[in-house]
């Protein structure tokens, strides 16, 4: 069951990379909320109820409703245009996508250790660099906002990989979700709705030397 | 004494906020001094001692937390100067949020030094990039915003790959079935610990804390926040807050260093060190603003650190020493940037020039703090690259040093001919009818910072070299 949602999960990387539209990427989101939530259940078995409590919320509540909500509401008030403007073709961002997989699983397969279940380090690091990926390929900043959210949701999946064993690890994680997207997404409420009424990364571009 | 420090950062921080009164806000930020003054002797006096579980004052955490105190003294003194003369559109909230934040930003780089434990650590250094942002968004209009944002999304990301190191350091850890992961404990369990996921920790960790550090990979960040915040905040960003990055650095690197991976680590470093220096170099012969430059100083020297920690031998006593010793020079000179910005309102080297015949003490010091900032004797910091240079010989990394020379040489040059063009050559087209006097005494405080970095490079205290000594233990 872990396997599937796992896999699941890299699947919907795939799809990001060939997504045009915002409100896609945040429909994507949503489902990676979802599938950390139940991909967690089913791992992490001997959790207190508290801490089960605690991920439920941040994962359901906050990964898959209340960010997607955000920038959703973010989109709309300052009227951002719905397309993802990647600097790279559809094509040649599955093909960089799929490889980035191919090569995680390589690695992972030069990895001697039995402690670690390799399913989960494949879907965390390629979640991870997927993450990164779509930050420098595309041109939005909100969309660099969603690629940091999907570099966290690869971390998170990284840290149920150790989280039997250190259950404080992944209420740091936990921590790092929050106040991370906190900061980034309040600067952007605040700050750059108000500067700025066209959040485009261009406008962001004249701190050089 | 470090839990009572900590509640009294966030009463008194909060306090600031949310006060209006400027003869409160000049008691409270005297009151916090004090406070951390107080925090350094108790430190001081109890070296190695494990405080609340997580906190331990080992020597280099304690020379940091030091040369801290020393620091944030004039930074505060200048932080009024500046909201007095720099900015005469302050409110009374502007000026609570920033001395809120930087107090915050202030005690969470004291107490990242003594942590003891890796996630405390990077949980301080969330709270540094939080109050570094505000403070860096302290102008609110379009550049600030720039620069805040950029710092804030590079440095979510150096945290995020912290902590992905980490996640690994603890499946190294898993294999010895340990699960304290303090540093003294990784320390001495080094012989047990999974050299694969070691190794993917250092390589994590490493690049998280380059954005703080100012290395290559994530300096970048840290460059346009020093450009646009408040030149006080500056001098904290360019000093205290890149040792935060360092002693992350040193402590991982002190673990790896025990481990059969030490060649390997090395070789990491010195590949990021001397491209930090490359870039800094190539940056430093066009670049034309002020502030920027002296940034750019910044990431060059802490490339020298970084080569001294790798060549070993005296290197690594030489390069704790190089990073106390820039701790002082840098903050000088940011601070000394707010006078000239008073005179010629632009921080752009085209701009300004002649700069004896209207500020004659701050002339003398910005060629002090010149020197200074580039190691030529009778500098501090001239001792301690000396020492890296010969480690680096003793070491035979031959061309190596070689390159590192022609580059120093480069930096040397770029940064002489913008400083010379400031101090000696007549600006164009300035009006000079209303240049403000500036008094002498105003510089009083970057003249101590110099003098006290001659000082203890050329008449090392026996506590001091004793303290650093006990540092380089961790490594060899």
């Amino acid at each position: 069951m872990i396997d599937i949602l796992l896999i699941a999960l890299a699947m919907t990387l795939l799809y990001m990379s060939i997504a045009n539209r915002l409100y896609t990427y945040l429909r994507i989101l949503v489902l990676q909320g979802f599938i950390l939530f139940g991909a967690t259940y089913f791992t992490l078995t001997n959790l207190s109820t508290i801490n089960l409590l605690l991920i439920m919320l941040e994962t359901i509540v906050f990964k898959a409703i209340a960010v997607p909500w955000f920038i959703n509401y973010v989109i709309k008030r300052n009227r951002i245009t719905r397309v993802a403007e990647p600097y790279l073709s559809n094509f040649a961002s599955l093909i960089i996508v799929t490889s980035i997989i191919i090569v995680t699983i390589i690695l992972s397969s030069s990895i001697k250790d039995e402690n670690l279940d390799k399913t989960f380090f494949v879907v965390a690091l390629s979640t991870l660099f997927t993450g990164l990926y779509l930050i420098v390929t595309r041109k939005k900043i909100i969309t660099h906002v969603i690629g940091y959210i999907v570099i966290e949701n690869g971390v998170f999946v990284l840290s149920l990989a150790v989280g039997n064993e250190m259950p404080m690890l992944v209420n740091l994680g936990i921590m790092l979700d929050i106040f991370a997207s906190v900061l980034i997404l309040g600067v952007f409420f605040n700050k750059i709705g108000d500067v700025l009424n066209d959040p485009d990364v261009n406008l962001l571009r004249n701190l050089k030397d | 004494m470090i839990g009572i420090f900590l509640a009294a950062t966030f009463i008194i921080s909060g306090c600031l906020v949310f006060n209006r009164n400027k003869v409160v806000n000049y008691l409270l930020v005297a009151l916090y001094a004090a406070l951390l003054l107080g925090l350094g002797v108790y430190e001081y006096q109890h070296l190695n001692t494990i405080q609340l579980g997580f906190f331990k004052a080992d020597s280099l955490g304690v020379l940091l937390l030091l040369v801290l105190c020393i620091v944030s003294v004039p930074v505060l003194y200048h932080s009024y100067r500046y909201m007095e003369f720099h900015n005469p559109d302050e409110t009374p909230r502007s000026r609570g949020l920033y001395f809120g934040a930087i107090l915050l930003l202030m005690s969470a780089c004291g107490a990242a030094y003594l942590s003891n434990h890796i996630a405390v650590t990077w949980i301080f250094i969330e709270i540094t990039t939080l109050s570094a942002s505000i403070l860096i968004y302290h102008h609110r209009n379009i550049r600030a915003l720039e620069g805040a944002w950029k710092y804030v999304f590079i440095c979510a990301i150096s945290i995020t790959f912290i902590y992905v190191g980490i996640l690994f350091l603890s499946l190294s850890l898993k294999q010895a079935g340990i699960d304290d992961m303090s540093f003294d404990s990784l320390i001495r369990n080094y012989n047990n610990l999974n050299p694969f996921w070691l190794k993917l920790a250092f390589l994590f960790i490493f690049t998280g804390f380059t954005a703080k550090l100012g290395l290559v990979p994530m300096y970048t960040a840290g460059i346009d926040a020093k450009d646009k915040a408040p030149a006080p905040v500056g001098a904290l960003m360019a000093s205290i807050l890149m040792n935060v990055g360092f002693i992350g650095i040193y402590r991982i690197y002190s673990i790896v260093a025990h481990t059969p991976l030490h060649g390997w680590a090395n070789n990491i470093i010195i590949v990021a060190a001397i491209l930090s220096v490359f870039v800094a170099a190539v940056y430093m012969t066009r670049i034309k603003n002020i502030k920027r430059m002296f940034a750019y100083s910044g990431i060059e020297h802490m490339g020298l650190v970084m080569l001294g920690l790798a060549a070993g031998g005296i290197g690594v006593y030489a390069a704790i020493l190089h990073i106390l010793l820039h701790t002082l020079v840098k903050p000088s000179l940011f601070l000394q940037y707010n006078q000239i910005y008073r005179i010629y309102q632009s921080k752009s080297i085209y701009d300004v020039g002649n700069y004896f015949k209207y500020n004659r003490a701050g002339a003398i010091l910005i060629l002090f703090g010149f020197i200074s900032a580039t190691a030529m004797p009778p500098s501090g910091m001239f001792v301690s690259e000396f020492l890296i240079f010969q480690s680096l010989f003793e070491s035979h990394h031959i061309l190596l040093l070689v390159a590192l020379l022609v580059l120093l040489t480069l930096i040397i040059w770029g940064f002489g001919v913008n400083v010379f063009k400031l101090l000696f050559t007549p600006p164009v087209g300035f009006d000079d009818t209303n240049v403000p006097r500036i008094s002498p005494w105003e510089s009083f405080s970057q003249y101590a910072l110099l003098a006290l970095s001659v000082y203890i490079a050329y008449n090392p205290p026996a506590k001091l070299v004793s303290m650093i000594q006990e540092a380089v233990k961790l490594i060899q």
